[in-house]
C-alpha cells in the first residue's frame, strides 16, 4: 500500500467548512487524472462521505481534530492486466467506529440517516478500514480503467 | 456555502436553493423545510434545485426529514431542476422513487 506516485497530500481539521476546499481540489485532481465524469464525482462523493464519517462519528462533532488525506496514483492488477487507479488514504486519531454501525438501515427503510457509507462502497472499487498505531485509516481505491502494460508499482 | 431564497405564491413556498448542501449547510435547508411544514402549515413546498451543484447523504437525510414532516401535515414536498450530479446521487440512495420530482417550475406549481 501507499508505494505509488503521491499526487496531493492534506492536512484538515474536522471542521465541515472544510469540505468543500477538499471536494473542488480533488475533483480538479481526478478530473486531470482522466477520469470521466460521472466517476469524477462519485470519488468526490466517496471522500466528502469518509471525512463526514470521520467529523461525526470518529470525532463526535468536535472541530479542529487532525486528518491527514493523501491520494496517490498507483497500479494494480486487474483481470491480468495492469490498471492505472487513484488510491486514496484517510487517517484520523478519533474513536474506532464499526463500520457496520455506519450502514445502519437497509435502503428500503424511508428515514433520514445511514447513507454515507453506501454512497463510500458504491462510489469506490475498494474500500477497507483498519485501526494502525493509534489511528483509524481508511483506504479506497478507483480504478481508472485504461489498461497499461509495463512494471507495478 | 448555500442560499435558500423564498417566494410565497398562494399556499405554495418556492425555495430557491444554490450552492452545495453537504454536512455543513444540510441544516439550514432542513429548518427551512421544518418551519414551512411544522410551524406554517404549508400545504405545498417546492424546491428549485437548479443551482445546486453537490448533494451529500446528510443533504439527502434534510430532503427526507422535510418529505416527512410534509406528510405528517398532509402536505407536499417536490423537487425540480435536478441536474446530473443531484439526480444520481438520489439514485444512488435509491430514494429517488420516494420524491415527487418535476421537470419544470410550471409543473411543480401547477394545480
Amino acid at each position: 500500500m501507499s508505494q505509488g506516485n503521491l499526487l496531493l497530500r492534506m492536512e484538515l481539521r474536522s471542521n465541515p467548512e472544510t469540505l468543500c476546499v477538499v471536494r473542488n481540489a480533488l475533483g480538479e485532481l481526478a478530473q486531470t487524472l482522466g477520469f470521466p465524469e460521472a466517476e469524477c464525482r462519485a470519488v468526490v462523493l466517496a471522500v466528502d462521505e469518509a471525512l463526514t464519517n470521520i467529523i461525526r462519528h470518529a470525532y463526535q462533532g468536535r472541530t479542529e481534530q487532525p486528518i491527514e488525506a493523501s491520494f496517490r496514483r498507483i497500479r494494480v492488477v486487474r483481470d491480468g492486466a495492469h490498471t492505472a487507479a487513484l488510491e486514496i488514504v484517510l487517517e484520523d486519531r478519533g474513536m474506532t467506529v464499526d463500520s457496520e454501525k455506519l450502514c445502519g438501515r437497509k435502503l428500503e427503510d424511508v428515514r433520514p440517516g445511514g447513507l454515507g457509507l453506501h454512497f463510500i462502497r458504491e462510489s469506490m472499487d475498494t474500500v477497507e478500514f483498519r485501526r494502525k498505531w493509534g489511528r483509524n485509516q481508511l483506504r479506497m481505491v478507483k480504478l481508472l480503467h485504461t489498461p497499461e502494460t509495463g512494471r507495478e508499482s | 456555502m448555500l442560499q435558500i431564497e423564498a417566494r410565497h405564491l398562494e399556499k405554495i413556498t418556492v425555495f430557491d436553493v444554490s450552492g452545495d448542501i453537504d454536512l455543513a449547510t444540510s441544516p439550514e435547508l432542513r429548518k427551512a423545510l421544518l418551519r414551512e411544514f411544522r410551524d406554517m402549515r404549508m400545504p405545498r413546498v417546492v424546491l428549485n434545485l437548479k443551482h445546486v451543484h453537490y448533494i451529500d447523504s446528510s443533504g439527502v437525510a434534510s430532503l427526507v426529514e422535510g418529505l416527512k414532516a410534509s406528510r405528517d401535515v398532509g402536505s407536499r414536498l417536490i423537487l425540480f431542476g435536478l441536474n446530473s450530479a443531484v439526480r444520481e446521487v438520489l439514485q444512488l440512495s435509491k430514494l429517488v422513487r420516494i420524491f415527487e420530482i418535476t421537470d419544470s417550475e410550471e409543473q411543480a406549481v401547477a394545480p
